[in-house]
């Protein structure tokens, strides 16, 4: 690989920033963060424009030893690169929608999301366990301040709520982390990807790293931290939770539970249906009734979530790809609706429903914005917000009507409570004068809506350019997966018949296999 | 470059440059782009349609762009062009561009008019991507996408809390069978590894007989799939039980009554099952489930549409009901009848709707019938159109001789459902024909309402209003009010003078008048006489065989339909012109009934009941009991309740001791990390 190491500068640009803002007053730090995410931009365009698609599995690799057998060792693969280029991608638009909005204690606040974003590079990144440990623990770190010192009336409460959470997961995480490296003698991830782990051991490391995954997704019932950080959390703070920090988990899944422990996950994925039908259903009807409007975005949220934790125990191609696409979707989709919700918040400081409507009619370019990002949160075609859902949905098919049919009811329900949220806010007649009052978007506004919208379209009409970048990963994934994958329960068969009573009996007993499977996915 | 690309992508760009760029092109300039091009697009399209019909034109597929490729699954945005989508494309596009210009004289006073258009461009696009479709994927993206046009148009004024819940309505309801749709597409891929619509036609009858689990059951396949395909079919075509959002549809604006729920997108279930007729001839209980749901629908649609007041929401009805005539034709095998009733149905639903917007327009919006009379004398050129409308869908004509627009296809639909043979279509028959007698009592209850018996406007508040801003204007203006304030006129009119339309608006109600006229005697050769399998060219399944029974019906069969066309209009002129008082007297002997028609089954109280508030109340039980009251109360609050009873840390966890706390926090991460690896 060439030997210049981009990533590390990646990693560094951010953190030389977040020193400098700490130092700085607030128009200086704000401008300072600007740059280096913008800096960060332009390196992850770099990175992507140096990928080689369908070169070897692991590119950009650097290792350097630190101390005591602790490795600094990075490097991408498709899966990572996608997740990277969504994370350079929205924190200029975060430092953006904070741009007017945070006051106080601002050098501290930049220099916070600009160490959440070396942290998140570095999770995507990381190639050594432990590396990746520190990386996505420490990642709550500054979220968790950004929440607890920047956000609402609540802001205690919500930050201890998010950081009990997330901390319980991961206690269990590093005890199975230490448990692998003890087995297998490395903490390198690649070859801990390829290594076969004992079937019986392979149960509680999946549960160890499933409570941690299961709550950074988050999965129902492990969810109710995420509404009240979204709610509390300013925008910007939203944005990167709903954006970045939510799709660790299922990169968790996809990088750790998957490959390293495929005949758990097998077992297992009865399991993660059942939590994920619970989701969809039981999250979207609660985000039916909400007043606020973030906390509504919050519960769709995990009912997206729900849709990319089946599409990743699909174990096949379509399932997989899908479950990624909702993840970079749902980073653009939900990090624009909460930065819709931020615009009309800084005009109103509410984000009471039913303080709002008619904003069609003096807001007639947010509505347009806002529009878009609705239908694309809701799945329509032609919008990124499908491709992903429908190859998930296609993906778990194969594995259990049933479940594609409880999830699929998803796009019902999910048409349901954007479109009255839309209805409430963006239409009807100005029932208050201050919200009639509310300018349309400024040019900063439009400048962090437009990029959005504009890779919203891009992936909903040529995914191409994102699927292409992971295929051979998935790929190599999926045929990892193939020894454990469990058997569909469609199970065709054609109408050519061979003698009457074998294949009766056959049949019942397949028939009934598949039945028991279903009991268990409920 | 190839026409079909212009014919499908100029209404995207001219949506673009209405929709984005009124604000600096102005008002006029975004109307003629958005009508100039569905003109332009029209032309191209009926080019395109002619040499299918002389029989010189061959399927072409016309690539555009990769659009997803995972796995074994492939598919890209393509433009297929054959018979049956130019028989569509001449339907859309000609109705769409109508429906433009009459946009011009109806929305005239609408301070929105870019928007307007530029979603009625969007809508025609969608609507040609589903159409052109090559795959179940792109068909569903064109599905999709009419259906955000209609959401969009149906909520055009969305001041109005009506609009916006119908709209709502229109696309929940929809997304129910689009489920249908979707399972139907997964299925699709996983019995035969793709999406593309040759293929699957192609090795649809080598699944013939073959079985699948589904649901822990296990069922036939085709039936299965064509099932599931057909409930998102039932969706858009609004078939009982997913019909609810079409009435309230009527929120939109007329001109959109006219193209999306009358010509074009309500027909997407007929055009997709037509396109998919080979798989469905797989299987024949699919076909039976097909057959029976249009039948109720054409049923219940008909006797609902015989109740209605409002003069768009009995077209409304008059529609579902034709949409049901449609499917069973389908489900009979009928195909060519099938479209051919919605090539016939999109001219004169379209002139009835435009006729019925034209009125309004008149008569000041006001849309209640009981408030109409007497019109004929007065807007006499939209009276003739809808004359002409109610005769191309009551289906009058002389069998063997000549006849109207829908005497040609509805006929046809009869007697393919007679000579089909099953005890399941000749019932379908008795049914038509039972819902042909009231299609003809409606809609001739429709015209004597309207245009002949006296005026009853003044009871109108549309026309009081009307009349009083006219006379306040007249008072100051000129100083005088010879018909005095009270608005006393004894003739019921109010002193209220209702307009003829502009010439915008008249072109259309004329041409499509035309094809009303025309449409049937033109081109039912083609769609539906021995031969038509040339003409079709296996674009759809096409039954030889059927075509001929249906020339060996008996006579009374063939006759059957004048019949009931003549009774139902001569009840209607008992009813509604020679006996007035007739109506209420009836509908005071059978009150029950009556108000079961009236509230429409009951249908939409059903579903408040049984899904919407169950699912709001069930919301709040897992938000309020689930979350908060068990998950939290247990999970977090528990925890801290522990933590703070031992140590009281909670209360200093304020905002200034977070920077240290959090650093060691981070500090004893790492030197835990650091002690396992360097033991």
């Amino acid at each position: 690989m060439s030997g210049f190491p981009i990533l590390s500068l990646m990693l560094l640009v951010p953190l030389v920033g977040a020193v400098a803002c700490l130092l700085a007053n607030r128009e200086a730090a704000r401008m300072i963060a600007l740059v280096a995410t913008l800096v960060d931009l332009v390196l992850g365009a770099v990175l992507w424009s140096r990928y080689q698609i369908g070169g070897p599995q692991w590119q950009f690799q650097e290792h350097a030893s630190v101390f005591a057998g602790f490795e600094w060792k990075l490097g991408i693969d498709g899966i990572a690169l996608l997740l990277i280029a969504l994370t350079v991608f929205l924190m200029p638009v975060c430092i953006g929608a904070s741009w007017n909005a945070i006051e106080k204690r601002a050098g501290e606040y930049y220099a916070n999301f600009l160490v959440m974003e070396t942290l998140m590079i570095g999770v995507f990144s990381a190639q050594d366990l432990f590396l990746f440990y520190i990386m996505f623990e420490a990642g709550l770190i500054p979220m968790y301040l950004i929440i607890g010192i920047w956000g609402g009336a609540d802001r205690i409460y919500a930050s201890y709520k998010f950081f009990l959470y997330t901390l319980l997961g991961s206690v269990l995480m590093l005890i199975a982390m230490m448990w692998m490296v003890n087995e297998a003698g490395t903490s390198d991830i690649p070859t801990l990807m390829a290594y076969n782990f004992p079937v019986h051991a392979q149960t509680w490391l999946w549960l160890a790293f499933f409570a941690s995954f299961a709550v950074k997704m988050p999965m129902w019932p492990t969810h109710t931290w995420l509404p009240d950080a979204h709610v509390q959390a300013p925008t910007a703070g939203s944005v990167i939770l709903a954006g970045v920090l939510l799709k660790m988990g299922g990169y968790g899944f996809i990088r750790f539970s998957l490959p390293m422990f495929p005949e758990a996950s097998a077992q297992f994925a009865p399991l993660i249906y059942g939590l994920s039908m619970a989701a969809v259903v039981i999250t979207s009807l609660i985000a039916l009734v909400q007043h606020d409007m973030k906390k509504l975005i919050a519960y769709s949220s995990v009912a997206h979530m729900g849709i990319v934790t089946v599409g990743l125990f699909a174990f096949n191609r379509q399932g997989l790809e899908g479950s990624m696409l909702i993840m970079l979707s749902h980073g653009l989709v939900a990090g624009a609706l909460f930065l819709a919700v931020g615009v009309i918040y800084d005009r109103l400081h509410t984000r009471e429903i039913d303080r709002y409507g008619g904003l069609a009619i003096n807001m007639p370019a947010y509505a347009l914005f806002f529009m878009l990002f609705t239908m694309a949160s809701v799945g329509l075609p032609g919008t990124s917000g499908f491709v992903g859902e429908f190859l998930s949905l296609m993906g778990v098919y194969a594995q259990s009507s049933w479940v594609a049919l409880v999830c699929t009811t998803g796009i019902i329900l999910g048409a349901a409570y954007m479109l009255y949220l839309y209805r409430r806010v963006v239409f009807g007649v100005q029932k208050h004068a201050d919200t009639a009052a509310m300018p349309d978007l400024d040019k900063r506004e439009w400048a962090m809506m437009i990029p959005l919208a504009a890779a919203v379209l891009w992936m909903g009409i040529f995914p191409e350019t994102f699927l292409a970048p992971m295929r051979k990963d998935i790929a190599a994934l999926d045929a990892r997966l193939a020894q454990a994958r469990p058997k569909g329960d469609a199970d065709l068969r054609l109408a050519a018949i061979p003698p009457a009573s074998a294949t009766h009996e056959h049949g019942d007993a397949m028939e009934h296999g598949s039945k028991a499977e279903h009991e268990g996915a409920r | 470059m190839h026409p079909i690309q212009l014919i499908v992508f100029l209404p995207l760009l001219a949506a673009l440059v209405a929709g984005l760029g009124a604000r600096l092109i102005g008002k006029v300039p975004a109307k003629l782009v958005t009508t100039g091009a569905l003109f332009a697009s029209c032309a191209l399209s009926w080019m395109t349609f002619l040499p299918f019909l002389s029989g010189s034109a061959e399927a072409s597929v016309v690539p555009v762009l990769q659009w997803v490729r995972s796995g074994d699954l492939d598919f890209s945005w393509a433009l297929r062009v054959d018979t049956l989508t130019a028989v569509m494309l001449v339907v859309i596009t000609s109705v769409s561009a109508l429906v433009h210009l009459y946009s011009w004289g109806y929305m005239d006073e609408d301070p929105d008019q870019p928007r307007f258009f530029a979603y009625l461009s969007l809508f025609t696009f969608a609507m040609l991507m589903l159409v052109t479709a090559d795959n179940l994927v792109q068909m569903f993206f064109g599905w999709e996408g009419v259906g955000l046009a209609s959401y969009l148009l149906i909520g055009f004024w969305f001041r109005k809390p009506s609009a916006n819940a119908a709209a709502m309505k229109a696309f929940v309801v929809n997304r129910v069978g689009d489920l249908g749709f979707m399972m139907g597409i997964f299925g699709t891929f996983l019995v035969f590894g793709t999406v593309s619509i040759p293929a699957i036609l192609a090795a649809a009858p080598g699944m013939a007989g073959s079985t699948i689990g589904f649901l822990g059951y296990r069922f036939d396949t085709m039936t299965v799939l064509c099932i599931l395909l057909f409930i998102g079919a039932m969706g858009k075509s609004a078939q009982l039980g997913l019909h609810t959002w079409l009435p309230d549809a009527m929120e939109g604006p007329t001109p959109v009554s006219a193209l999306i729920h009358a010509a074009t997108m309500v027909t997407a279930g007929v055009f997709m099952v037509c396109r998919l007729s080979p798989m469905f001839e797989t299987s024949p209980v699919a076909l039976s489930f097909v057959t029976a749901v249009g039948a109720a629908t054409c049923f219940f649609a008909a006797t609902v549409g015989t109740t209605q007041t409002d003069i768009k929401r009995v077209i409304a009805y008059s529609t579902c009901s034709q949409l049901g005539y449609m499917f069973f034709a389908a489900g009979v095998g009928a195909y060519g009848a099938a479209m051919f009733h919605l090539f016939t149905h999109a001219f004169f639903k379209a002139l009835l709707f435009l006729g019925a917007g034209s009125v309004i327009h008149a008569m000041h919006h006001e849309q209640d019938m009981r408030y109409y009379g007497g019109l004929r004398k007065h807007i006499p050129l939209t009276f003739w159109a809808m004359m002409m409308g109610t005769l191309a869908i009551t289906g009058v004509g002389i069998v063997d001789v000549a006849g109207f627009a829908g005497f040609y296809s509805k006929d046809a639909i009869l007697e393919a459902a007679y000579a089909r043979g099953t005890g399941l279509s000749q019932m379908a028959f008795f049914v038509g024909i039972f819902a042909a007698l009231l299609t003809s009592f409606y809609s001739w209850r429709l015209m004597f309402l309207t245009f002949w018996g006296k005026p009853r406007w003044e009871q109108s508040e549309h026309i009081q209003h009307a009349v009083h801003d006219a006379h306040g204007h007249d008072d100051h203006a000129h100083g005088h009010g010879d018909h005095g304030h009270g608005h006393a006129s004894h003739d019921g009119t109010a002193g209220y003078h209702p307009h003829e339309s502009p010439i915008s608006m008249l072109l259309p109600l004329a041409l499509l008048s035309v094809g009303a006229v025309l449409a049937g005697f033109v081109f039912h050769h083609a769609f539906i006489s021995e031969g038509g399998g040339e003409f079709w060219k296996g674009s759809l399944a096409f039954s030889e065989h059927l075509i001929h029974a249906m020339h060996e019906v008996p006579e009374w069969v063939k006759w059957a339909p004048f019949g009931v066309m003549l009774t139902g209009l001569v009840i209607a002129y008992v009813a509604y012109i020679a006996n007035p008082g007739l109506p209420a007297a009836f509908t005071g002997a059978v009150g029950p009934l009556y108000r079961f028609l009236l509230n429409k089954w009951y249908f939409d109280e059903l579903y408040t009941a049984v899904f919407i508030r169950p699912a709001m109340a069930l919301g709040r039980v897992f938000w309020k009991v689930g979350d908060i009251g068990i998950i939290d109360r247990f999970g977090p609050n528990g925890a801290a309740a522990l933590v703070a009873r031992s140590s009281r840390i909670a209360v200093r966890l304020q905002s200034g001791y977070l920077n240290s706390y959090a650093l060691v926090m981070l500090v004893g991460l790492v030197g835990a990390v650091s002690w396992v690896i360097a033991r």
